[in-house]
């Protein structure tokens, strides 16, 4: 308690952005990313970035749900919605999405329907609701979100509802982050970890990136301190020349995350061999779907879907945000033809986006009154 | 939608199905707890969770609880938009 009595103390902010400054090598350039969207939002929030040292860069990473769903998977599910009968139900964040010929709530617009939820749990009371008409519930998300679908599907069959259905956009954490560190157009020199993921599944999961890859990580919580502090353990290893996984968010990630989740997680859903990401193409078992004995439930299985891959709108550049080769502002039609009113993009839709956190919180306005 | 919100548990009211009352900032609807039960004793009356899309995910201190809830509420309207859709939820 007293710890986080003194963590919270406005002051240690000061003093981390201090011991920053003394921390980092003047002639030397780092670059970290943050690699969930609550952290990205918090950065630009709270100004984070404006109270590091200017050879300290932050990129953003892959970690916002809605923003790495790609374009076909969007058709897709405005397909399964013109079902006859269907009623198909997916988070908020996911109805302005834009597919090839628009979005969920365009479907909406043309008769589809379409209902927004805040828990797959309203979904499965809806489908209770509704035994005569097929429920489909759009599932997204990382580990943080997955188990509570497979809990839901657990629930679902085991009280025979037999109108439910799922179709599954999970994806999983670190095949991305592997094919970030494999990729040669970015030299990261360490990781903010995600904390909400690690919540289920811990803090193991993460330590290739130092034994594989050589690069430190700390797992970080979403307060602005939190952010600093992990900031400030990545650049003590790199001084110290220790390359490990640090868990500044303990407080609520657990080592090995959360073994219940993780089992309900492994009995509802099996890998799909590859998955694909917006603006980052295929990456083998990064998906997931619904295993075989949820086979009955799955949506994809007992409607069909076209399945047909959609490259990206030519314009957007949300596959470099995502990756972290661009800053969301040097991206082509950012806040001119894409804004979250009007999104092309999906890093401008969630709130969780890059390009969003930067919009709303001025910081575009700011850098073009500097310029 | 990838926001977790503390809340604190009011009562247990569908055991069989892990459901429990919270109240989250004066809202006050039913979560799924089930994903604690392997956490010790699980959760009960009286403590906080973190929530997501209506799973509880995390037991917190109330400290934690409080200063997770005054950081949401600095965010304004993103926290307002997740309580909002909270409002709108009826787990049974």
């Amino acid at each position: 308690m007293k710890y986080v009595d003194e963590f919270r103390d406005p002051a240690l902010g000061e003093v981390l952005a201090g011991e920053i400054l003394g921390l980092v090598e003047p002639g030397r350039h780092y670059k970290f990313m943050e690699v969930c969207g609550g952290h990205t939002h918090s950065i630009y929030k709270y100004g984070i970035d404006d109270l590091l040292p200017a050879n300290v860069e932050l990129v953003h990473g892959p970690g916002c749900p809605v923003c790495v769903i790609p374009m076909g998977r969007v058709d897709d599910g405005i397909s399964l919605a013109h079902q006859p009968d269907v009623i198909f139900t997916c988070f908020g964040d996911m109805l302005r999405v834009p597919g090839s010929a628009g979005t969920l709530l365009d479907a909406k617009a043309e008769g589809a329907d379409i209902r927004m939820v805040y828990s797959p749990l309203d979904a499965l009371r809806i489908a209770k609701a509704n035994p005569q008409r097929p429920v489909v519930f759009f599932a997204i998300g990382f580990e943080t979100t997955a188990p509570s679908t497979a809990l839901t599907l657990k629930r679902a069959k085991a009280e025979g509802v037999s109108n439910f259905f799922c179709m599954c956009n999970h994806v999983t954490i670190v095949p991305p982050l592997r094919a970030l560190l494999d990729s040669p157009d970015l030299r990261l020199d360490g990781f903010i970890g995600p904390g909400h993921v690690s919540t289920v599944v811990g803090v193991r999961p993460f330590e290739f990136i130092p034994t594989e890859y050589g690069k430190p990580i700390s797992v970080a919580g979403f307060e602005p301190l939190d952010v600093l502090h992990a900031i400030h353990m990545i650049l003590t290893q790199l001084k110290d020349g220790r390359c490990e996984v640090e868990n500044q968010y303990a407080r609520v990630v657990p080592y090995d995350g959360n073994p219940r989740a993780l089992q309900v997680m492994s009995e509802v859903f099996e890998l799909r061999p590859h998955f694909e990401w917006r603006g980052m193409g295929f990456i083998s078992q990064s998906g997931l779907k619904l295993s075989e004995a949820y086979a009955d439930m799955d949506a994809e299985i007992q409607y069909g879907v076209p399945g047909i891959r959609v490259a990206d709108p030519k314009a957007c550049q949300c596959g470099e945000v995502l990756k972290g080769v661009i800053k969301p502002w040097e991206c082509k039609v950012f806040g001119s033809g894409c804004t979250p009113e009007r999104p092309i993009g999906t890093c401008m839709v969630s709130s969780e986006g890059a390009c969003a956190a930067y919009y709303n919180y001025g910081r575009f306005a700011r850098e073009r009154e500097v310029v | 939608m990838c926001l977790a919100i503390p809340g604190q548990i009011l009562e247990v009211v569908d055991e069989s199905n892990r459901l429990a009352k919270v109240d989250v900032a004066g809202v006050q609807r039913n979560v799924n707890i089930g994903l604690l039960d392997d956490d010790g004793d699980g959760v009960g009356p009286g403590d906080w969770v973190l929530i997501h899309v209506g799973f509880a995910m995390s037991k917190v201190d109330e400290a934690e609880a409080l200063e997770t809830r005054r950081m949401l509420e600095s965010m304004g309207e993103d926290y307002e938009q997740e309580l909002e859709e909270l409002k709108a939820s009826i787990i049974e």
